[in-house]
């Protein structure tokens, strides 16, 4: 067996924050204040006062710094090695945009500060705005909503406000089984109901099926494109049609694409409305969870709904423009994710147009490398090329007994991070994984070597898979007790 | 291109390995009706050095609250951040990896959202906590529906003298369920009083929300609006938009909050024009199934040894999909984490000292200008002036000041005012200049 980049390495233990330190040790020097300290009972009644705040730790900085720098250890991210979730665009997170957010010209900046004191902040707006227009072939674009889901519930918003004033908001939203689980959370939010169109057995959507269920009261189509098993809907533009006959809207859900940057735009499609991720296409870092950044971009005739505010640039002037008596309205305090956006927009002008699709593809070619050498080894469920990821599944190794969730666990032990197991939905024992642009040929050959080993190793001795991860900080967890006794804080 | 490995031979040889003859091959999936055959219209690609120097030039163009003299608030506040801070979030492990699905390797994201409940738990006084929402404004938004789902009933009388942003938000994310939002107008008095609360209550409401300090940088009556809401059986929701406020007032946990929502910018967040920052959001155990967003809970390995996982996913869209409690997936974990370091410096006295800091400064403030109202206060005032804000504000700007906030911009009615807020960062210097220019 070659050598996996899986190694020992040494791991601390280290005890929750309320376990260390002792009383009255502290992390910072609070400077004594230059005014008069003046006691606050003065002014309120005692009952409104607390003291300190019982259950915050007292540490000194060393020890906050090996806490937090422990911790740290513990986790795998991007900078450490391949990570091919699929549908989560892991690319790698450049260090430049890093860079450029802390510069205290943006990082510093209040956003109810006058516009005249933000032109630069407001221009990265503007421009940005367009770009993500023009990689999407859409007319107007909204920085605000701060996650994909945000996004997505932004532009179902803008499609309710369009349907309304024509005189009916409509009841329905059609998605796709293979539809990721934000889309009908999204929809409900928006209070319509989900129907959920079956795919085609070739993992299409079924146009006969789609032409049934449409009808005068769906108010959008919510669809992934390429969906979540790869696969560019071949019959969109078909599938506009069908959604448009009935005075419905396309809704495109950007989660995929950086499969077709540069390559196929959503607004050529006849997709409406769509959002973009930029913590997945756009390189800016997932930070174990968020804050991500969701822009909604729509055709000309949604513009006048988009979230309040919208930048404007008059006579060289960038501004906020509050006044806008059809827009769904706010969504965030401020203006969005400014310091996620920024990352993208460092992003953008890096890469230009050639850069992007040089990006897609790579992507995809990565993703065809990767389903090519590991066919044989694991079940393909639909054949054919993939576009920017590919879903393999588990069916050989279960006669062995051994599931996707062994084999994600015998890849962590091998170094890697797991693809995204069991999703889409609809093929059992799904492995999606996305490998992106980002990755050497030798990181993808040692992924493969691993892959193939663990399909090796799931016929003669299927027992290390269930053990496995063993090489990690902990062995695989009890759920049922987290869910069944929930300890969900500290208590002394 | 410097992030795409891959060289021409490489290529050429992954072709040959898939038996395709060019990449063009690879996107025949594409029908040739919607394929893009131009070139997309964008500057073209930059160099890391040409794109810095470009970078800084728009970062020019702008004059950052940071390095000037500032009384805005309303909603973001300028506290101190220790250097610690923004060193240990930069550790990639932290910030390139992604929701801890995979929990073997992602314990110390999953740690730290643990002490980031706790901490939030604590500072709240609350019982549950969840890893975060995307800001204050939208985990109010969730709140209401939440009280909504638990109450099973189609109401919420908010008081106006709740950020205004905030309600809007909460407006958006409710109109189209069904929800009425009932304002109260208890702006003049600058305090929500519970009588006038209490008047919007019917048997179809929910939940009763304020925010102390509110908006105006009054703080409420908790105690006296806590009482009237379980006299009337409904939720009480607290907001708090200024989370420093958690370090020198009573929390809100104590006058029997049901739901708290909070923003946490001013743990340790840069202003960042506006996001990222922090939702925090906490309630009772007995609604612990109806929160939205993710949770973090302590469990056990197979050895027995104690670790951690996301848990009572039953509640979340990857899940219950259509009947999730809400479609929140990203959230702002690292916001999150920041807001874990910083706590954990500041510690439990560093805290308190910096809070009361904000609260001399406000008191000085107080004193020295012509406050609106004269209710209890922590680091924000509405102040009298001789003429309108925004003139006032174009005069402090001259002189390289950030002045208040505007607040005729919500409350037409509410002319020549202004919000004033201070930190433990406001200088005494800055101070004198303010209140020289606003009195001159």
């Amino acid at each position: 067996m070659a050598q996996q980049p899986g190694a020992r390495g040494l791991v601390f233990n280290e005890p929750l924050i309320f376990e260390h330190g002792r009383k009255g040790r502290k992390g910072c020097d609070v400077p004594k204040s230059e005014f008069p300290e003046t006691d606050p009972a003065a002014t309120m009644p005692p009952a409104l006062l607390r003291g300190p705040v019982e259950g915050l730790a007292e540490v000194s900085e060393p020890e906050a710094v090996r806490h937090f720098t422990r911790l740290s250890q513990w986790n795998y991210g991007v900078d450490s090695n391949f990570y091919p979730l699929g549908s989560c665009t892991m690319k790698y997170n450049p260090k430049v945009n890093e860079a450029a957010a802390r510069l205290e010209g943006f990082a510093g900046l209040h956003p109810l500060q006058d516009a005249s004191t933000a032109q630069g902040a407001l221009r990265v707006m503007y421009d940005l705005e367009r770009m993500l227009c023009e990689v999407v072939g859409m007319d107007a674009a909204s920085l605000q909503p701060a996650a994909g889901a945000q996004g997505e519930f932004a532009g179902l918003l803008l499609i309710r406000a369009y349907h309304t004033e024509k005189g009916n908001p409509r009841k329905k939203v059609i998605i796709p089984d293979s539809g990721h689980g934000t889309n009908p959370a999204s929809a409900s939010l928006c209070d319509y109901a989900t129907v959920t169109l079956p795919s085609g057995p070739d993992g299409m959507i079924d146009l006969a099926l789609l032409e049934k269920e449409m009808d005068g009261e769906t108010a959008a189509l919510m669809l992934t494109n390429p969906n979540t098993l790869g696969m560019f809907e071949k019959n969109i533009k078909k599938v506009c049609d069908i959604v448009h006959a009935k005075g419905g809207l396309v809704y495109g859900d950007g989660a995929n694409l950086n499969a077709v940057l540069g390559k196929a735009r959503f607004g050529d499609m006849g997709i409406d409305v769509c959002h973009m991720n930029l913590h997945k296409t756009f390189s800016t870092p997932h930070g174990g969870g968020g804050p991500g950044s969701g822009p909604v971009l729509a055709k000309k005739f949604l513009e006048p709904y988009m979230p309040a505010p919208r930048v404007t640039l008059r006579d060289g002037r960038y501004d906020l423009d509050f006044n806008r008596p059809k827009s769904i309205g706010a969504l965030n305090a401020f203006w969005g994710n400014f310091g996620v956006y920024l990352r993208a927009y460092a992003y953008v002008l890096t890469m230009g147009g050639a850069g992007l699709r040089e990006a897609s593809e790579t992507a995809v070619l990565n993703a065809n490398y990767i389903l090519a050498k590991l066919r044989g080894a694991y079940h393909v469920p639909y054949e054919g090329t993939c576009m920017h990821e590919c879903v393999l599944s588990d069916k050989f190794q279960q006669e062995h007994h051994v599931s996707t969730l062994d084999i994600a666990k015998g890849l962590i032990d091998r170094g890697f991070h797991p693809p995204t197991i069991y999703f889409p939905l609809i093929v059992k024992g799904a492995m999606m994984i996305e490998p992106t642009e980002t990755e050497s040929v030798e990181t993808m050959d040692a992924f493969i070597a691993a892959m193939k080993e663990i399909a090796e190793v799931a016929k003669s001795d299927p027992e290390s898979l269930a053990a496995a991860p063993v090489t990690a900080k902990v062995k695989r967890l009890d759920e049922t007790q987290a869910a069944r006794q929930p300890d969900l804080r500290y208590r002394r | 291109m410097r992030y795409i490995p891959l060289t021409p031979n490489e290529k050429t040889a992954m072709l040959a390995a898939i038996g395709v003859a060019s990449v063009d091959d690879l996107f025949t999936a594409i029908p040739a009706d919607v394929r893009f055959k131009g070139e997309l219209n964008l500057p073209a690609p930059m160099g890391e050095q040409p794109l810095m120097a470009h970078l800084k030039e728009l970062a020019r163009q702008n004059r950052p609250a940071t390095s000037a003299a500032t009384f805005l608030g309303a909603g973001a506040y300028n506290h101190f951040i220790p250097s610690a801070v923004d060193q240990l979030i930069s550790r990639s492990e932290f910030y390139t990896s992604y929701t801890p699905y995979q929990p073997e390797i992602s314990q110390g994201t999953l740690q730290a959202i643990y002490e980031w409940q706790s901490y939030v738990c604590s500072l709240f006084n609350m019982e549950v906590a969840n890893a975060s929402m995307y800001d204050g404004a939208s985990a109010l938004a969730e709140a209401a529906l939440m009280a909504c789902r638990t109450a099973r009933k189609e109401e919420i009388v908010m008081s106006n003298c709740i950020h205004p942003r905030w309600r809007q938000v909460t407006r958006s994310y409710t109109e189209n369920r069904g929800i009425t939002l009932k304002d109260t107008a208890d702006h003049i008095t600058g305090r929500s009083e519970a009588a006038s609360l209490e008047k919007l209550i019917t048997g179809d409401t929910a939940a009763v929300v304020v925010q102390s300090p509110n908006f105006f940088g009054n703080v409420e009556d908790l105690k006296a609006i806590g009482e009237m809401c379980r006299a009337k059986k409904v939720l009480f929701i607290v907001a708090v938009a200024e989370a420093a406020s958690l370090g020198f007032l009573a929390p809100p946990g104590d006058f029997g909050a049901d739901i708290v929502v909070g923003e946490g910018q001013s743990l340790g967040i840069p202003l960042s024009f506006g996001g990222p920052y922090a939702g925090m959001f906490a309630t009772r155990e007995k609604h612990m199934r109806q929160m939205p967003g993710r949770l973090c809970g302590r469990t056990v390995d197979r050895d027995g040894r104690p670790g951690f996982v996301l848990t009572l996913s039953a509640r979340e869209q990857h899940i219950r999909r259509e009947k999730a409690t809400s479609n929140i997936c990203s959230n702002q974990a690292l916001c999150a984490l920041t807001a874990t370091i910083y706590l954990t410096l500041m510690g439990r006295q560093g805290f308190a000292d910096m809070a009361k800091n904000c609260y001399y400064a406000a008191a000085e403030l107080r004193r020295r200008m012509r406050p609106v109202h004269r209710h209890p206060f922590f680091n924000e005032m509405l102040v009298e002036l001789n003429r309108p804000a925004a003139d006032v504000n174009r005069r402090l700007a001259e002189q390289g000041i950030i002045g208040g906030y505007d607040v005729s911009r919500d409350y037409p009615e509410m002319t020549n005012k202004m919000l004033l807020a201070v930190t433990e960062l406001t200088a005494k210097r800055d101070m004198d200049r303010l209140i020289e220019a606003v009195g001159a």
